[in-house]
């Protein structure tokens, strides 16, 4: 417990320096992202400055830095150049993200270990050399042409699943995209998990529970499964963060209104306060998943767990 | 709502899968539905839309906001299939001399919120959005009414938020003193900036901005929902010419236009206005009757920076405007649906003639080639700038250079791709040294709208020319359209002799919808989504 709080706490240095680091990268972006909200049009010079003042994109970088933090420690996140609460926008976008990560991370988790497992216990074996062949495939074909594809496939000619968009809600608007976000983390899924129960299959406790006359559904369930799902968790908890960071593509092609499409627009139309709402907290997801792995460990192998 | 039985299973199979989750969120779950298929739900459709900037019609000129507003706001004039002014929400706009102009309110008029049309609605979005301190995007298009400087100080505060040429004569009479004739007037009042806002409206602009109250034949249904849907219903207030013929248009919003092309060919969405050029054959074979391709008044064009003197010269303009294959180009790029131009203006605009430019818009390599000789050839890099907004741009400025290359001799050709957000700035603070791609949205049909903007004082080129400025300036005070339009094509003919800016293409506009709605009547101007109606099963 003392553990979790440390941790934690160590969270709010990264918390600053971040913020930090995200605003002077927006700032350093070349352009004037007043001028290019309006386009090929004429703007007159007096309409252009009242814009600036109000974003306070006169004044140098520290006092920029300064508003923007005095506004977060009054719950002000600031807002958008079209004037939307920064607030409300993380709130209506991430819970789409949320959803959809959530989805690709199940179907990683439950697909993955379970082709893993299949795998790992007839190695060699034809649905061994399935699961090899397949990975590979998943993992070298961009994200893009695998959303596409399935888009088409799946949501245009089949008619199994929505083409695009939320309408019909958590799952049904999510299986697609959840799928192909996840697909790439099911491959590594996959493959960590039948690597890391070949080996424990060979194992001397293994070998020792098997002299003892153990069933092999309590050998691979109970003892060499669990030992080997510690590489596969780390790698699910940080991927967590990874899909809801990774998904611009995803939510691009499947229109889903998240964060990533948000992050992407904004980078473009150099909304500081944006970028760095959604990053920041993009950080501390990553903090917090990471933290929950290493308490994980604990529960999976009692040898690393702390006092 | 009913699934599909291919839909059920997949759901099962995602049953098993899920199996463990629950409570997550959600929040998508509890979207209305349309009860489509019953016979009874309301008469609805969807349109396909990108995330507008604003809702507020004096802030915003996105051609996706105006989508919406249109169908919200009656403007005073608006612009027919024939590309002629005719009257909405004014009864007559007239004027003896050009420069003071006589507005008539139709009578009668009601906001959705019940608020009477006046000749002050008018007048007060007027000066809102003149007022600098506002800061809204289309101040620029009050710029030649009388007063307009006194809202607009070089610095500090104005000291009055109303311009002296607005006059509200009586409720239904609206006075408007410009600061100059200006025969092109009455077409610049179709011009979303031109419409009318309630009293309402002023209690809280940021609050009517997200939900704005109109004069239109629709009015917002719920609040817009960013980067998911804006709901319009009908208004039971609405009192013109237009009445709406269905009960509500959804807008759902796009991030992609291929996904939107997708969803209309799912049947998901029943109108898309942006059907990608490399989908057009396509989208023919698929949609028939339903898919229409029009012209429209968007047009590219490649800028010389005559600021840097080794652009100075016209005849290496010429050159390389010959030099350039443009059907070529449009055929690889565009998929032939874009058209050549020889025109600094789109076909749709009066006073349009389609060979303007002759010989110097034909491709001729041989006279090209002889042409660059004698404009002492260039030497050194030439760079070209476009920005990375579209894919499209870069292929066909790769084309440019490689017909360049081979036409011209010019061996040392670099790509500038400038972010789309830091391109404009490029431009305006004239820090390219090459040719660039320029672009350009019509606000309204009149050469004007082309000409004074893109070749007028200040313009990208950094080119002067006093008699195309006075050319302008007697076209705008002419007595009439018609009088005005020999004056703006000798305009257009000096800005053709010297291009310093060339003509490559005109867009062309896409739509297709689906089986379900009727009466799509869209043209250049308006989607006019008022007129479609919804089949009922």
């Amino acid at each position: 417990m003392r553990y979790a709080v440390q941790r934690l706490i160590q969270a709010v240095p990264v918390f600053v320096v971040t913020t930090f680091l995200i605003y002077t990268m927006v700032f350093a972006l070349p352009g004037d992202p007043i001028l290019a909200l309006a386009g090929d049009k004429p703007v007159p010079e007096q309409v252009l400055d009242v814009l600036r003042e109000r974003y306070h994109l006169n004044d140098p970088l520290l006092v920029q830095y300064g508003y923007y933090m005095l506004g977060v420690f009054r719950g002000d996140l600031g807002e958008t150049f079209t004037g939307q609460p920064v607030s409300e926008l993380l709130q209506d976008r991430w819970a789409v993200t949320a959803q959809l990560a959530v989805t690709a991370w199940i179907f990683e988790l439950v697909v993955g270990i379970g082709l893993g497992v299949l795998a790992g216990l007839r190695r060699g074996g034809a649905a061994d050399t399935a699961v090899l062949a397949g990975t590979t495939f998943v993992i070298a074909v961009p994200v893009f042409v695998v959303g596409y594809t399935a888009q088409i496939l799946f949501g245009l000619n089949l008619g199994l699943f929505p083409t695009a968009g939320t309408d019909e809600g958590w799952p049904v608007s999510y299986l697609l995209p959840g799928m192909v976000l996840g697909s790439f983390g099911l491959a590594y899924v996959a493959r960590l998990t039948r690597t890391s129960l070949v080996e424990n299959l060979r194992a001397d406790y293994v070998r020792t529970a098997t002299a003892k006359g153990l069933g092999r559904r309590r050998i691979v369930g109970l003892h060499a499964l669990r030992n080997s799902l510690i590489p596969v968790v780390t790698y699910l908890g940080i991927d967590f963060g990874n899909l809801m960071a990774g998904a611009v593509v995803t939510e691009g092609i499947f229109n889903l209104p998240g964060i990533g499409q948000q992050v992407f627009q904004s980078i473009q139309l150099q909304e500081g306060p944006v970028v760095v709402g959604v990053v920041t907290l993009l950080v501390m997801i990553f903090i917090v998943a990471n933290l929950v792995v290493d308490l994980l460990y604990g529960v999976l192998d009692p040898r690393i767990r702390r006092a | 709502m009913t699934l599909s039985r291919r839909r059920t299973a997949a759901l099962a199979v995602a049953a098993v899968i899920l199996g463990g989750v629950s409570g997550c969120g959600g929040s998508g779950g509890g979207q209305d539905k349309q009860g489509d298929g019953g016979g009874q739900g309301p008469s609805t459709f969807s349109v396909a839309l990108t995330e507008p900037d604003h809702l507020t019609p004096g802030n915003t000129s996105s051609s996706y906001s105006i989508k919406v507003l249109d169908t919200v706001f009656d403007t005073p004039v608006y612009i027919d299939a024939d590309g002629k002014p005719q009257m909405r929400a004014a009864e007559s706009v007239t004027s003896t001399d050009q420069k003071v102009w006589t507005i008539k309110i139709k009578p009668g008029q009601k906001f959705s919120n019940g608020e009477p049309v006046t000749a002050e609605s008018f007048a007060d979005a007027w000066n809102a959005t003149a007022y600098g301190p506002n800061g809204w995007t289309n101040n620029y298009y009050f710029e030649n009414i009388e007063g307009y400087d006194a809202l607009n100080p070089e610095s500090g505060t104005p000291s009055t938020d109303k311009m002296s040429g607005l006059n509200v004569v009586d409720p239904n009479t609206l006075k408007v003193a410009l600061t100059g004739p200006f025969s092109q007037f009455p077409i610049t009042l179709a011009y979303i900036a031109f419409a009318p806002m309630p009293k309402a409206a002023f209690k809280d602009l940021k609050a009517y901005d997200q939900a704005p109250i109109g004069n239109g034949p629709f009015m917002l249904d719920g609040a817009w929902q960013h980067n998911q849907k804006i709901a319009v219903k009908k208004s039971p207030e609405y009192a013109g010419d237009r009445k709406a013929q269905s009960d509500g248009v959804e807008f759902k919003i796009y991030a992609s236009r291929d996904t939107a092309y997708t969803d209309l060919r799912a049947d998901k969405v029943d109108l898309l206005t942006t059907i990608p050029p490399a989908s057009s054959s396509e989208a023919k074979k698929l949609f028939g009757d339903r898919f229409v391709a029009m012209a429209g008044g968007t047009m590219d064009y490649l800028g010389f920076p005559m600021f840097d003197k080794r652009f100075a010269n016209a005849d290496l303009h010429k050159a390389i405007s010959m030099a350039i294959d443009r059907q070529a180009i449009v055929d690889a790029v565009y998929n032939g649906a874009f058209k050549p131009m020889a025109s600094l203006v789109a076909p749709l605009v009066p006073g349009y003639r389609e060979d303007a430019c002759g010989e110097t818009c034909t491709y001729d390599p041989a006279k090209a080639k002889q042409l660059f000789d004698q404009a002492g050839g260039f030497s050194g890099t030439l760079n070209l700038y476009f920005s990375n907004a579209d894919p499209s741009y870069e292929q066909w400025m790769t084309a440019v250079a490689n017909q360049l290359k081979q036409n011209l001799g010019i061996q040392d050709i670099k790509f500038r791709k400038i972010p789309a957000s830091d391109y404009l700035t490029t431009l305006r603070e004239h820090k390219e040294d090459g040719p660039y791609r320029q672009n350009w949205v019509m606000d309204y049909p009149s050469p004007q709208n082309y000409l004074e903007f893109m070749w007028g004082n200040n313009n990208k080129m950094g080119w002067e020319n006093k008699e195309f400025n006075d050319l302008i300036k007697q076209a705008n005070e002419a007595p009439s359209v018609e009088a005005s339009l020999p004056l703006y094509q000798k305009a257009e003919d000096l800005a053709l002799a010297e291009m310093p800016l060339i003509p490559l293409w005109n867009w062309q506009d896409q739509s297709g919808h689906s089986t379900r709605i009727d009466n799509v009547q869209i043209t250049p101007y308006s989607d006019n989504l008022d007129t479609i109606t919804v089949k009922q099963k």
